[in-house]
């Protein structure tokens, strides 16, 4: 592997060897000091086109426990704004000599770009409505050390699935690794063609609730609630929100995921998002983990020499 | 086992090695009450737990046994393919502990000091000593073991290989012609 | 100055194909038959080759006034000359617009590679008033569009199809719904589902052909569907021309060949408007052109600097060049007979033009295109200011050999 673009070029068995890595570097995480010299003298790139600030602190917090350097590109007042193209800025990045460049941009396809342009390893941190492939193997990881083996495993995706490169990869690497997938949305918010994905759909959350084994919400983008894809947000938390009296009608050990940022009170009730149930803290500090684990994959050994 | 291969200890050669420096442990450490054993992935881990279960058998101490993964430590990881990550179990607080790490074949020394490095991260120990089934010299940092199963004065076109019954089904130690 | 003989080729002319030699003396193709004399013309062996009247295009975008970096008029010229196009239209949309006679007649060439100006329907191309149509129509305008952008107000469409309906001319649409296509950056299906890229869906380009048919029952006047894409289009299209409307319709090479699966690479050279269609819409779009529910090939040529292509799928200008590859592409992709290829490439765009010289006439100026179809050649080199081919370094069957206009040879080619 020389670069993570996307889960869809990963098979059950990448994506376990993933797990068990990550698996290690959370026990790094533990320990007193969470810290290893793995990549001393390696510099990692942080090209981050959207404002993200949970997914880049995970990415400087897993270099900076392997020991590489960072060097973060945000484009806030930076020659983004004076009109420099992003191959511009990637090859300028490239010329200070990182050993890898982790990017997210608004435009699908644009870490592809970059690691054509430079090079370079790259690890899409999320592009468009594409692709996230950390977020999808750190949720997988996390359903993993919780339960085990996935095959079988019962899972729903709930909100704004159309617009969601959350909701693309993770339901891949679900399906990959053999659970069952079924998205819940309103149609306005389901991708138009689903030919290509082996997934079912349901037309509102309570057709869900008693027959998942995770239940993984989707943050609404609240601006979308005038009118534009869905009438209002009382309407959505109506027929799609896991309200406190739904998650009751969770069978007993159901587990609930999201990626953050929550609206509380919206796709998910507060008790709910804080409850026994939740993974979502979890999913922020195995995120670190499977981050390490990418890293150390794609900068260790004799492919990265 | 393969013909060009020539045994320089057989099992139970192995099996007495293990029993003489759990010995000498015990009587280095005068009951060897604080002693924590720890084994370097993968063939010392077996090691570590052969030599507490003979402590055992002497005066019926239980050791605890730790697990000691260093490939994050490598200095050679540009040499080197990733290798699976093998797992880091410390059962204690090292703090104030007398560790004897133990490892299959002291080299060159690298190991070990990734080791001492990866030991330095996950606690303090009062004591750190090294415990070795073959010796065989050629190193090439200031590293010597406090306790040696066998030296073995070995060229650099040799190759040692030790099995043991855990990982490979057989045990005993070979050297090899390259 | 001595003439020229092509020579050994099957003429097409009209609905025919004999094997004939051509004389072209002082620019003027003075005999057309077997085994005519060389004397001491220079010789175009054209053995193995058809011989008809020059393509036409329909669709070209010059860029120039205002975006000569892509494009500019000469380069374009040579460019359709490389590809066997000896007339093109200009498209509209420059900087300034061609909303006036002015910026007309600064674009129109009449010599060589003859450049036909369109006008806009609206000024700016903004879809609300009236272009300067009388003047344009006397810089000898003949077909109007907004290209790049459709007249969505149907008020707008209704009363410029009655204005320009009545000086004769042809309304050209650029169908692509506004409200459907917002945001929109390829077929709206399973390909764009997967990357999670907003779509064009295909109702977005039929909605409009549909509405404007309607207009047409109701003002009579003549209407073109530019770069047809859709099965649904096709359909539309054949069911108006069956009831008698005057329709006619294009098709772009890369619809005849391309489906939206090739968007997974991502590569903005496969991003244009409308965009690449479904398997299906291809099959539908090949199958009109051959049965002639769609009238001619039109390139949709859209020069875009390196530069600008050189950036992520929805950030990247929408189109491609197509002058120098059209006929290669068209031939490869439909198979076509000689006298349906040069129909289609060559006099039905003349027909729409309201234009004669749908063949190869004696006594009349040389405009003439020599097509080798077992040939082959590699795509590099283009004449085009611009590379935004997805065909770059790609080896075509179907080699232009020489592009004649008058008595000026204005491209050879063997192989």
């Amino acid at each position: 592997m020389s670069s993570l673009l996307t889960i869809e070029s990963l098979t059950r068995q990448d994506i376990e060897e993933m797990i068990g890595l990550a698996g290690g570097f959370r026990e790094v995480l533990d320990r007193d000091v969470p810290k290893v010299p793995t990549l001393v003298g390696k510099t990692v790139s942080l090209l981050f086109y959207e404002v993200s600030t949970r997914t880049r602190l995970s990415f400087e917090r897993a270099a900076k426990a392997l020991s590489a350097d960072t060097l973060t590109f945000a484009p806030g007042g930076s020659s983004v704004a004076k009109g420099e193209s992003l191959k511009d800025t990637a090859l300028t990045l490239q010329a200070m000599g990182p050993d890898l460049m982790v990017v997210r941009h608004k435009a699908t396809g644009a870490p592809w770009r970059v690691a054509e342009w430079t090079g370079l390893p790259v690890v899409n941190a999320g592009d468009g409505a594409h692709q996230h492939p950390t977020q999808a193997l750190l949720d997988v990881f996390t359903l993993h050390r919780r339960l085990g083996a996935l095959d079988g495993l019962r899972a729903a995706i709930v909100g704004d699935i159309r617009h969601s490169r959350v909701a693309r990869s993770t339901s891949q690497a679900l399906v990959t690794l053999g659970a069952e997938v079924t998205l819940v949305a309103p149609r306005t918010l389901l991708p138009v063609d689903l030919t290509e994905w082996d997934v079912a759909t349901a037309d509102g959350i309570d057709e869900v609730l008693g027959e998942v084994d995770v239940i993984y919400l989707l943050r609404i983008q609240q601006e979308r609630g005038g009118g534009d894809v869905f009438p209002s947000i009382a309407e959505y938390v109506g027929r799609f929100g896991l309200t406190r009296d739904r998650a009751e009608q969770l069978s007993a050990d159901a587990l609930v995921m999201h990626p953050g940022p929550m609206n509380r009170g919206v796709e998910i009730d507060p008790a709910v998002a804080d409850g026994p149930r939740s993974l979502v803290t979890d999913q922020v500090t195995n995120g670190i983990a499977l981050r390490m684990a990418v890293l150390y994959s794609l900068l260790s050994g004799e492919g990265a020499a | 086992m393969e013909d060009h291969l020539s045994q320089v200890l057989t099992a139970d050669d192995v099996d007495r090695v293990v029993r003489r420096i759990s010995h000498e442990i015990i009587e280095r450490h005068q009951g060897a009450k604080d002693v924590v054993l720890i084994g370097i992935h993968s063939r010392g881990v077996p090691l570590a737990e052969k030599i507490a279960a003979a402590i055992t058998g002497f005066d019926g101490t239980r050791l605890p046994v730790g697990e000691l993964d260093i490939g994050l430590y490598r200095d050679d990881r540009r040499q080197r393919p990733t290798a699976r990550l093998g797992r880091t179990l410390i059962p204690v607080d090292l703090t104030g502990t007398q560790v004897v790490l133990v490892d299959d074949v002291l080299y060159t020394g690298r190991t070990v000091r990734s080791a001492l490095d990866a030991l330095s991260d996950l606690g303090r120990p009062g004591r750190i000593e090294l415990a070795v089934l073959v010796d065989r010299g050629h190193r090439q940092l200031p590293i010597r073991a406090d306790y040696v199963g066998k030296n073995l004065p070995t060229g650099s076109d040799q190759r040692v290989t030790v099995r043991v019954d855990e990982i490979d089904d057989e045990s005993g130690v070979w050297v090899e012609d390259l | 100055m001595s003439g020229l003989i092509i020579s050994g080729g099957l003429v097409v002319s009209g609905g025919d194909a004999t094997a004939a030699d051509v004389i072209v003396d002082e620019g003027i193709v003075t005999a057309v038959g077997p085994g005519l004399e060389i004397d001491d013309r220079e010789v175009i062996d054209a053995t193995d080759c058809w011989v008809g009247a020059g393509f036409v295009d329909l669709h070209t975008h010059l860029r120039e006034p205002g975006q000569e970096w892509k494009e500019n008029i000469e380069s374009g010229r040579d460019a359709a000359a490389a590809g066997g196009y000896t007339a093109v239209l200009a498209m509209p949309n420059t900087d300034p617009v061609i909303d006036s006679g002015y910026v007309a007649r600064q674009v129109k060439r009449g010599d060589g590679v003859r450049v036909i100006p369109s006008g806009a329907i609206t000024m700016g191309r903004l879809g609300e008033r009236l272009a300067h149509l009388d003047e344009l129509w006397e810089a000898g305008v003949k077909v109007f569009t907004d290209d790049g952008d459709t007249v969505a107000d149907g008020g707008v469409l209704r009363r410029a199809m009655e204005y320009i309906g009545q000086l004769g001319g042809l309304v050209a649409q650029h169908a692509e719904d506004p409200g459907l296509c917002a945001g929109g950056h390829m077929h709206e299906g399973s390909v764009s589902s997967r990357l999670g890229m907003m779509g064009l869906p295909s109702v977005g380009e039929e909605v409009i052909v549909a509405r404007d048919l309607k207009l047409v029952e109701l003002t009579g006047c003549r209407y073109h569907v530019q770069h047809v894409s859709t099965a649904g289009t096709v359909e539309l299209i054949e069911a108006a021309k069956r009831s008698g409307l005057p329709v006619t319709a294009e098709v772009a090479p890369h619809h005849l060949a391309l489906d939206h699966g090739e968007v997974s690479s991502m590569d903005p050279v496969f991003k244009m408007y409308p965009p690449l269609r479904t398997p299906d819409d291809v099959a539908a779009v090949r199958e009109g052109l051959a049965n002639g529910v769609i009238d001619c090939v039109a390139t949709d040529h859209a020069p875009h600097a390196a530069f600008e292509k050189d950036v992520p799928f929805e950030e990247a200008p929408r189109g491609i060049i197509g002058l120098e590859t059209a006929a290669s592409i068209v031939h490869m992709s439909v198979g076509m007979d000689p006298t349906q290829f040069f129909d289609r490439m060559s006099h039905a765009p003349r027909r729409i033009l309201g234009e004669d010289g749908a063949g190869v006439a004696v006594g009349a100026t040389a405009d003439l295109v020599v097509f080798r179809p077992e040939g082959t050649w590699t795509v590099e080199n283009l004449r085009s200011r611009s590379n935004n081919t997805p065909w770059l370094d790609a080896k075509l069957e179907g080699v232009v050999g020489a592009t004649i206009v008058g008595s000026d040879t204005m491209w050879r080619r063997s192989g």
